[in-house]
């Protein structure tokens, strides 16, 4: 049974391979990983699981987690345990892969377009882009922070809403909960746990 | 004289805190446990009223929302004339003037947006806060107020001076003439009503997400009310580059 179960899991693997190869160009790279992103979330014939671990498996190999954790965590991160941040860095995965799902499957309806992009620096191009709904609702401008440092995969280090950046929300709701307890990690851990289970 | 007597002690309150809390940062909070306590009865507000009575605007025929929509924009339009003027920009002035003259009688009282429709015209929207931004008015602290949600010192005495800059507030919150017209004390209710279930109704997947996805939504909550307020003020989109250095170890 077991070696059945590693079997399908090779197989969802190797079938979702096409998933994971994205233009390098910034422009393109988010393009063709959103549009990817919607068709999963609006396939009709995927389960809710099935659609979930698919947009996981996109954001592991997709977004920079591991960089988008310490940039939530903040400067406290340099002055942590090495088995503190590693235990940091897994459930900061977890609650960001479980966050990214729920938020994610809520706009599964919309259309996408990217309309630009603009270098910042060698590091980082900012990529434009609107999201539309079927109705006459506002047009929702969404930017992309890419950090493109190895030009040949690039990442997604945040998402910009209508100028309001998600990993800075974050950053401030880690900040919040760390300022009012003293700085111990530990609380912040039990919090993501939390999520996490909940 | 007594006419511009409140507006005056307004000021003077506004630049009274805010050379008081210059030093401050912009996330210092006034009275943090008080605000907390405000902010969950606003969010039980929220759940049990606002919420539900948006997500019914929402099944509402797409017309009648987008008429809403349009009619409480265009009379938004009327406060950003004084404070454009205020920021010196006469052109932005004159375009927000053109539009809500455009759609008033040309779109049927606002209904429709004639002017963003059949014009070039793209009219922004200001108020006192980002006026006194612009002028390098701090915030001030952060605290939360009953119904209203979150705001500065800076942000509360702004919609107070907003009350004497806005034409549609004096016309009908109290009731004085302007060119001939005058209204009573419900309309300028109902206009805030309105306003403020048609910005609750477009945006509620996104206010439900955050509910959903927050570890802190008090702190989520004020981290997008401050970055949205800094962005008007410096008309920024939010990309700056601040704390996004090295993030590889």
């Amino acid at each position: 049974m077991k070696k059945l179960v590693f079997i399908f899991f090779i197989f969802l693997v190797l079938n979702n391979n096409k998933l994971l190869a994205y233009s390098s160009e910034p422009k393109s790279f988010i393009s063709e990983l959103v549009t990817e992103a919607i068709n999963v979330l609006s396939d009709k014939s995927l389960s809710d699981e099935k659609k979930n671990n698919v947009i996981a498996l996109i954001a592991k190999e997709n977004v920079d987690i591991k960089a988008l954790g310490y940039y939530t965590l903040g400067s406290i991160r340099k002055s942590l345990d090495k088995s503190i941040l590693e235990q940091y860095n897994n459930l900061f995965e977890k609650y960001f892969l479980k966050s990214l799902t729920s938020r994610l499957s809520e706009y599964s309806d919309q259309k996408f377009e990217v309309t630009g992009a603009e270098q910042k620096s060698a590091n980082y191009t900012i990529v434009f882009s609107k999201v539309s709904g079927e109705t006459k609702s506002p047009e929702i401008k969404v930017n992309w922070r890419v950090y493109t440092k190895n030009p040949s995969k690039p990442l997604i280090r945040d998402l910009i809403v209508e100028g309001l950046s998600l990993a800075k929300t974050q950053k401030e709701e880690f900040a919040s909960i760390l300022n009012s307890n003293n700085n111990d990690v530990a609380k912040l851990l039990d919090k993501l746990k939390e999520f996490i289970n909940n | 004289m007594t006419r511009f007597k409140l507006p005056l002690v307004t000021l003077t309150i506004i630049l009274f805190l805010s050379l008081s809390h210059n030093e401050l940062k912009a996330e210092k909070e006034c009275f943090e446990k008080v605000s907390r306590s405000v902010f969950k009865f606003n969010t039980a507000l929220d759940n049990t009223l606002l919420g539900p009575v948006a997500r019914l605007y929402n099944k509402l025929p797409q017309k009648v929302k987008e008429g809403t929509g349009n009619v409480t924009s265009n009379i938004g339009r009327l406060l950003s004339v004084p404070n454009h003027l205020l920021q010196g920009n006469v052109s932005d002035a004159a375009d927000s003037f053109g539009a809500f003259t455009i759609n008033l009688f040309f779109g049927i009282g606002g209904l429709n947006d004639v002017a963003s429709a059949y014009t070039d015209i793209q009219p922004t929207q200001e108020d006192l806060s980002q006026t006194l931004g612009v002028y390098g008015v701090k915030n001030g602290c952060y605290f939360v107020l009953p119904v209203l949600g979150p705001t500065t010192v800076r942000d509360t005495a702004a919609m107070v001076g907003d009350t004497f800059l806005d034409p549609f507030a004096t016309m009908t919150w109290r009731q004085k003439e302007v060119l001939n017209e005058t209204f009573n004390k419900s309309n300028y209710v109902l206009y805030k009503g309105a306003d403020a279930i048609d910005f609750r109704g477009d945006n509620d997947t996104n206010i439900e997400s955050l509910k959903k996805n927050s570890i802190d939504l008090y702190a989520a909550t004020k981290s997008l009310y401050l970055q949205n307020k800094k962005n008007k003020i410096e008309n920024s989109t939010g990309n700056e580059e601040d704390g996004w250095g090295n993030l590889d170890k």
